[in-house]
């Protein structure tokens, strides 16, 4: 297993770099100079406005300290360079924005992220697995139809829409306040609060985000478990199993059940780069502050470290979902070994 | 080659059979076609200028002169130069059904709720929110049309070079198809639609460069697979070049998964720019689309047919377009049915 972790992460360094020197040259050959972007308002403005000879030369070089400083005069394959090699000391660098470490602030927000997806990712599978079950046990049934079709439909729910659907009719404007517009907590929550006071708050401030992330899921992963359950439920040892005499509910759950377990299992693999990605408009409609928000805002404020370091951070996640899922693999199934698959 | 082509409308007519029969699929059909009349044709059902009328004795076609105008053959003459034609004082004229422009500001009545003067009510600056959703239309099938159009081709091509050459040319493609699949394509698209001037040609083009793995990994699949057909050995043996059994041979009967991907990529492709327009992120500040509308929702909560109406022309355009591509799925080849998209 260890020789098997190795081989992934060995295989996974192309990509790794690929995604790496992708951002990058993104960020760095982009139109227009970031010390001036950033300044803007202060020192760019001034130089937009023509001030006198002089100062120009003043602010040119304060614009050239600040290069300087964030190592953007020199040529892009040293910056790439610099970038790679702190990379292994884990320094993202520090943000244009307010010269904090990268590294910090990316830290400081990917709890709440996590607990966003974690908690999305368990509804996914408490909801299209059972959901899945039920069409396969009944395919083709009404309630199969009705299953498939409105799983359907909620694929298609654009985000966007549910969300600020979400926010105008639920999220106490004009109609009915169930559950606060944004944010992760009360403004008066303390964490001296009751325990369970503060679970409720929290709950009641993770709900919509929760079920906004999660509801698209629905309908891909409860049609993978409905396939591959049908495919299971079609093979000998089922019907072994029920000529043997065994209860439908121990076939359904012990035999077919299980098997059919394992897609699933791989999908997870794919749905973890997308954390990030598919947090970025949820957190920004309810304002919380998780990587998405901050991988948008640092998107509009051009501010690069902290972009280059959430796409490294996807690809980390990457190969953690690789990794994740292949080892999950072989506990639900144990006829896979690791090692010897070669796809 | 006859017998050929017979063979083919043969295969075609019976995917129509196929599709015909699945009610929702044809029902997605039927709102597709409507859409897509309703872009080409928005400037007749929606447009401060009247079909017709009469001014001072003469006879004017607003909507068509302003077709001829944009076509350089004529001019406006300088009495409707910039006017407001409701407030003209014409003896006659017709209207068109939503007589507004998407992006006439109006800021006497910024805010307004639907009703019969403004059908789906107003924005913050008194922009008819119909308007601006019929106008959208456009806007967001061309997005659709052309970044699928270019993803097509980047696709395509990788995908057929892959698959028909093997070796190394597929170990290296494999690879770049693996680095795309890893890289997180929203955050990639918003990044460089950020760092980008605004443009909604840009973003076509943005969208289209990081939509292709999905058509790409279909090519190449089928491409493996028809490779080893015996037609294609006896077609290499008589010596056709390369590129005519990879576009002529193979390709024609590649197509068919292919098709799947390329109505469903339509409609990923108008869900990520109405969140990129949704998140002000790539279009023009001043250009109203389906995203834009609904963001405006987010500040003004009390504003509810601003989430309402462009939110559910979004959906209702994708939701017709997945059943399309399902039914086509399901018509093309019934053992797709289920497969990854």
């Amino acid at each position: 297993m260890g020789r098997y972790i190795l081989q992934r992460l060995f295989l996974f360094v192309p990509t790794f770099i690929g995604i790496t020197l992708i951002s990058f040259l993104i960020t760095h050959l982009a139109p227009g100079d970031p010390a001036e972007l950033l300044a803007g308002g202060g020192l760019g403005a001034g130089v937009a406005a023509g001030i006198s000879v002089e100062k120009r030369g003043t602010v040119d070089q304060a614009l050239a300290e600040w290069r300087a400083q964030f190592g953007l005069d020199r040529p892009l394959h040293v910056q790439y360079g610099v970038w790679l090699k702190n990379l292994f000391t884990l320094n993202f660098g520090d943000s244009f924005k307010d010269n904090q470490p990268v590294a910090g602030k990316i830290l400081e927000r990917l709890p709440v992220t996590v607990k966003l997806n974690i908690l999305s990712l368990l509804l996914v599978y408490l909801v299209a697995i059972p959901l899945g079950v039920y069409s396969a046990t009944h395919s083709y049934s009404f309630g199969d139809q009705v299953t498939t079709f409105t799983a359907f439909v909620l694929f298609a729910l654009p985000i966007v829409w549910a969300g600020t659907m979400a926010i105008v009719f639920l999220g106490g404007g004009d109609f009915l306040y169930l559950f606060p517009p944004g944010g992760l907590t009360s403004i008066d929550y303390s964490p001296e609060w009751p325990l369970w006071e503060r679970l409720k708050d929290q709950a009641w401030h993770l709900f919509l985000p929760v079920v906004l992330l999660s509801y698209g899921g629905f309908a891909g992963l409860s049609r993978y478990m409905r396939t591959g359950m049908l495919e299971v439920l079609g093979q000998d040892f089922v019907r072994t199993a029920r000529a043997k005499g065994l209860s439908e509910s121990i076939v359904i759950y012990k035999h077919v059940l299980r098997n059919s377990l394992i897609p699933m299992v791989t999908i997870l693999a794919s749905i973890l780069p997308g954390m990030i990605s598919g947090s970025v408009i949820i957190e920004t409609i309810f304002s919380i502050p998780g990587l998405g928000q901050l991988g948008y805002q640092a998107v509009l404020a051009r501010d690069y470290p902290i972009v280059m370091a959430l796409f490294t951070v996807s690809a980390l996640l990457t190969l953690l979902g690789i990794l994740i899922s292949d080892i999950l693999l072989s506990v639900v199934d144990p006829r896979i070994a690791f090692g010897r698959r070669q796809s | 080659m006859a017998v050929n082509r017979a063979g083919r409308r043969g295969y075609w007519s019976h995917v129509w059979r196929q599709f015909k029969r699945n009610r929702l699929a044809v029902g997605g059909l039927y709102v597709v076609l409507g859409l897509l009349t309703i872009a080409v044709l928005a400037d007749l059902i929606s447009s401060d200028k009247p079909y017709y009328m009469r001014y001072r004795g003469i006879d004017y076609f607003p909507i068509f002169r302003g077709y001829l105008v944009k076509l350089g053959v004529t001019k406006w003459p300088p009495e409707l130069l910039n006017v407001n034609y409701k407030e003209l004082g014409t003896e006659r004229a017709l209207f068109p059904p939503v007589p507004y422009r998407p992006d006439g500001i109006d800021l006497t009545a910024p805010f307004a709720d639907p009703s019969l003067g403004h059908w789906l009510g107003t924005d913050k600056l008194g922009r008819d929110v119909m308007a601006g959703i019929i106008h959208g239309a456009r806007i967001s099938l061309s997005v659709g049309f052309v970044s699928v159009g270019i993803s097509l081709l980047i696709g395509v091509s990788l995908g057929a070079l892959a698959g028909f050459f093997g070796s190394w040319v597929d170990l290296v493609i494999s690879r770049v198809f693996e680095l795309m699949l890893a890289i997180p394509t929203f955050f990639l698209l918003i990044t460089i639609a950020a760092v980008m001037p605004p443009s909604i040609f840009l973003t076509m083009a943005i969208i289209g460069l990081t939509s292709w793995v999905g058509i790409g990994r279909f090519t190449r699949n089928e491409f493996l697979k028809i490779r080893n057909l015996d037609y294609v050995t006896a077609a290499v043996a008589l010596g056709v070049s390369s590129r005519s059994v990879m576009f002529r041979h193979i390709l024609p009967n590649a197509l068919a998964p292919v098709m799947v991907s390329v109505v469903l990529g339509v409609a990923a492709a108008i869900l990520v720019e109405s969140s990129l327009s949704f998140l002000g992120i790539g279009v023009p500040a001043d250009l109203v689309t389906w995203g834009s509308i609904l963001n405006e929702a987010r500040s003004n909560t009390f504003a509810w047919w601003l989430a309402v109406f462009p939110g559910a022309a979004i959906f209702v355009t994708v939701l017709a377009y997945y059943m399309v591509g399902e039914g086509l799925r399901d018509a093309l080849d019934p053992r797709l049915r289920g497969s990854e998209g």
